[in-house]
């Protein structure tokens, strides 16, 4: 067969596409829920209006955004059947269930409510608008949870049997399923993260405006809040990916080392976590590094004469226990997105309290660059997100559930390369359509700023809300 | 009744629901040529379906995702071998679903509303016919190997019995959509909607007699025949209540039809969830593609405690927005709804 015409490599490179791709919205959607929720409910208890108008101005990113997580995720759930048949067989017992769970109990919520907050202000009391954006925010944060766990299985499988006789896995306990170690710290480490991500935003649209020297009052407030929320999730993040670490190396050891490109089992000073590492491109000999003793012993086993198992070691165990074959995955990508993913995390943390720091008790920085980093916040903590995913995900190969079925073996045995060439390259045109609308339109409605809203009726005391129509 | 065929009832009705909601959401869509005269018009056919049309796409999200959960063999291969139907049918949904968004964006943008009016009407027209086309060929059988992997090829698909599935749902949720605009409207836009409705559903009703016959000769049961003769029934009530301009008891017919057709559909199709035509013993079924028991009990659990809760707070949203949209609500010259004082 033409090599370029590979369904399993086509089918891979699509999967991966179209997961980044949606995994760019999501994040923001639920960040900015929480966030566009909080402003609303400080509004609604202070009567400043200020926070009104940072609750339309953000809420108008927000929906922007929204529509594209809405229609990018009904890709997700299709394309498992679509491209990968062989796998949705395998693991619908188990893998189905949450995502069901995930479409009853969060989509439906969202989705629902979502449609209230947009056309309910003026038609639902003050109070019980104010609930319906809370319930979309609560939405978002439950889906996250239901697909981190299905993801959780590809991690680490649990609380299944093996069906020999239909060639399955099959699911033996929900609960278990559902508080999978793994999925435990990925969750919180996930929306910690995502709102590390529309902290970024808020930082970003805020410091638009104040290097302009508009709308300060508005947002001013609005800077405060995501450095803030910059800091408070930043931490978070850090103390979620710590236990996160622990639960996979004890999933998958595997990926632990191709973190760490190390090739022969370290333990104590010697299991040092390299900060940067200079080598062949492949990432297979090492010329110049900067290490720190202990530290990937700390890391790992939370102790300083843990041992860290290295790929070759691995790779024969592995090769007693499933049989001949390649077990490492990428390591190049794997080494290298683990060490952005920390180390853009790490910078915004740093960045937010040099941010507070310089704007502290109201001063205004003059220098430009000041706002520049602010602004470059957003982009770089949103791809510090793709850079953990891309990590979790090619770190797991060859497998696509995590030895018990290797990705080789899961694709559609019936769909033909073309085929999946044909929407591959369909994809990714009306994507890059839509990510060019998108950016505009996201970067117009920032300029565009919050809108004037008049102070309130003096005698009823009421705030004139529009509502809004498409 | 066993858990797995208690499912395929639940599935079924996913798919009701589904098609009886987005299927004016698609109806409304397709309709913007026919009955927006200018952008207010076109902006008063949106917003009757702009808060709810999220919700109701979410009905097929759910669907497939219980599809996945209660028969993943079902899913695997309908899926996989309806490949570029369902991209056609994704790509269009992607299009259509940002358009309601990003449409009103740039108010002053002549060009840029022209392009999302247009990415509507295919984006609701193609789906619209699709899945007619594919629920006709899950019926009528399509050839599978011995791992039940489809071995058609995408053009198969697109044979006349099938193609006629896609014309039955195109007109009929074309007419179900017009009937909500007259029934959610206000002035000529709703008269004009009631006369459109008057036109295309004489045709709606020659065609889906047809493709209903046509099942029922091929493969129906007693069970087809007696949801096909309802639906038959509900089609001519909905017909005759919107001629006299019932709208409200047209509509509800016409929901009654696309539900008891598609349950039609289901009953023709039972105990098998699709047939092999090229050999039955290739065929999947309820039995063989099925999840086990243990799954099929949780899920179970789940849908009796949230499925009540999620019809509530849906039926809810209807109620909170059934009032009617006109011109003057659009172009903001009617003064603001004071926010009532207590809840609605
Ligand atoms: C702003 C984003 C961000 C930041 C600053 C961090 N992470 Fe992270 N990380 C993610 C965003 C992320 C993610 C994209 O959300 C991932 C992908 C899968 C997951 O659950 O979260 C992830 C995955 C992920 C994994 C892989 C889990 C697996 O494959 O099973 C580990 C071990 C860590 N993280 C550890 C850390 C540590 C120790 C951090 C800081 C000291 C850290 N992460 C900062
Ligand atoms: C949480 C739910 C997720 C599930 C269930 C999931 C599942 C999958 C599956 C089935 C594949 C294809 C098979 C394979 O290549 O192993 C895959 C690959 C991939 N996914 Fe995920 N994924 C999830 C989240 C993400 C996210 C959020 C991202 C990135 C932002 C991501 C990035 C990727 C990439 C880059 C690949 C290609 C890896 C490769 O083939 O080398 N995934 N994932
Ligand atoms: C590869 C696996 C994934 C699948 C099958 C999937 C499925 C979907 C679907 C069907 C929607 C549309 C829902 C609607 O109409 O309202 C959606 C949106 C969403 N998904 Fe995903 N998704 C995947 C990955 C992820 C991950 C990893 C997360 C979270 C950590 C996530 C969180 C969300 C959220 C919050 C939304 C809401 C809408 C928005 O993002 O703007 N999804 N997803």
């Amino acid at each position: 067969m033409n090599e370029w015409l590979d369904p399993l490599l086509l089918a891979r490179w699509q999967f991966g596409l179209t997961t980044v791709y949606h995994f760019l919205f999501v994040p923001i959607t639920i960040g900015l829920a929480t966030t566009v929720a909080i402003f609303q409910t400080v509004w609604t208890k202070s009567g400043n209006v200020a926070w009104l108008q940072l609750t339309r101005f953000f809420g108008t990113i927000f929906l922007i955004n929204f529509a594209m997580g809405v229609v990018t995720g009904i890709v997700q759930e299709f394309q498992f059947g679509m491209n990968w048949s062989e796998y949705s067989r395998f693991v619908g017992d188990v893998f189905g269930a949450p995502l069901a769970l995930e479409g009853l109990l969060a989509f439906f919520l969202e989705a629902t409510f979502i449609g209230l907050w947009i056309f309910g202000w003026n038609r639902l009391p003050k109070g019980l608008h104010l609930a319906t954006i809370w319930a979309t925010a609560v939405g978002s944060v439950l889906s996250a949870y239901f697909i981190i766990a299905a993801n959780a299985f590809m991690q680490n499988p649990v609380a299944f049997q093996m069906n020999q006789e239909r060639g399955r896995a099959e699911l033996v306990d929900i609960w278990e399923l559902l508080a999978n170690p793994v999925a435990l710290a990925a969750f919180p480490h996930t929306i910690a993260a995502a709102f590390m991500v529309s902290s970024g935003l808020v930082i970003a649209a805020a410091a638009w405006h104040l290097k302009r020297g508009q709308h300060l009052y508005a947002m001013r407030r609005a800077l405060k809040f995501g450095l803030w929320g910059m800091i408070v999730s930043g931490i978070a993040t850090t103390f979620f990916g710590d236990q996160l670490t622990l639960a996979m190396v004890a999933a998958q050891p595997m990926k632990m080392a191709a973190a760490e490109a190390t090739y022969v089992t370290v333990c104590g000073a010697d299991a040092s976590f390299s900060l940067f590492t200079l080598g062949t491109p492949d990432g297979k000999t090492e010329l110049f590094s900067i290490r720190v003793p202990y530290l990937l012993s700390l890391l790992s086993t939370h102790s300083f004469d843990g041992c860290v198992e290295g790929l070759n070691d691995l790779q024969h165990e592995y090769e007693a226990l499933f049989g001949p074959g390649d077990y490492m995955p990428v390591i190049w990508v794997t080494y290298w997105a683990f060490r952005w993913m920390i180390g853009l995390g790490v910078l915004h943390i740093v960045i937010a309290v040099v941010g507070l720091w310089v704007t502290r008790k109201g001063r205004h920085p003059k220098q430009k660059w000041v706002w520049g980093v602010a602004i470059w916040s957003f982009p770089l903590s949103l791809a510090a997100m793709i850079v953990g995913w891309i990590f979790t995900e090619m770190g797991r190969q060859p497998w696509i559930v995590f030895s018990l079925l290797k990705t080789e073996a899961a694709v559609s045995p019936n769909v033909s390369g073309l085929d999946v060439l044909i929407s591959l390259v369909a994809f990714t045109l009306i994507y890059g359509i839509l990510a060019v609308v998108e950016v505009r339109l996201v970067v117009r409605a920032i300029k565009k700023g919050p809108p004037e809203i008049a102070p309130p009726d003096p005698e009823t005391g009421r705030v004139e809300t529009h509502s809004t129509v498409y | 009744m066993d858990l797995a065929q208690l499912w395929f009832w639940i599935v079924a009705f996913l798919f009701v629901g589904y098609f009886v909601l987005d299927g004016f959401d698609f109806g409304v869509g397709m309709s913007l040529p026919f009955l927006g005269k200018d952008d207010v018009d076109k902006r008063v056919l949106i917003n009757t379906i702009g808060p709810v049309w999220d919700l109701n796409e979410t009905w097929v999200i759910v669907a497939g995702a219980s599809l996945f959960a209660a028969f993943p063999e079902w899913y695997a291969t309908l899926f996989s071998g309806f490949y570029l139907a369902l991209l056609v049918i994704l790509l269009a949904l992607i299009a259509r679903g940002v358009s309601f968004e990003y449409r009103h964006q740039r108010p002053d943008d002549q060009r840029w509303k022209r392009s999302f009016d247009w990415m509507i009407v295919i984006g609701s027209a193609v789906p619209a016919l699709l899945w007619g086309v594919a629920f006709a060929n899950i019926v009528q059988g399509v050839p599978l190997d011995e791992g039940h992997n489809y071995i058609g090829t995408f053009f198969e698909l697109l044979n006349p019995y099938a193609l006629l599935g896609g014309l039955t749902t195109l007109l009929l949720f074309f007419t179900h959509g017009v009937v909500f605009v007259s029934l959610k409207t206000e002035g000529e836009i709703r008269e004009r909607a009631r006369r459109l409705a008057v036109r295309s559903g004489i045709l709606t009703i020659v065609v889906a007699a047809s493709f209903l016959v046509w099942t029922g000769l091929a493969f129906g049961d007693l069970w087809f025949w007696i949801l096909a003769v309802v639906a038959a029934l509900a089609l001519i009530g909905s017909w005759l209540a919107n001629f006299r301009g019932a709208e409200g008891v047209s509509f509800t017919l016409g929901a009654i039809t696309i539900g008891t057709a598609v349950f039609a559909l289901f009953a023709a199709l039972f105990p098998a969830v699709m047939p092999a035509s090229n050999d039955p013993a290739n065929s999947l079924t309820i039995e063989n593609a099925s999840s086990s028991p243990y799954t099929l009990e949780v899920m179970s659990w789940t849908a009796l405690i949230f499925l009540p809760l999620v019809l509530a707070y849906q039926g809810w949203t209807y109620w909170t927005f059934r009032k009617r949209v006109s011109r003057s609500h659009i172009e903001g010259t009617e003064p603001a709804e004071p926010a009532p004082a207590s809840g609605t």
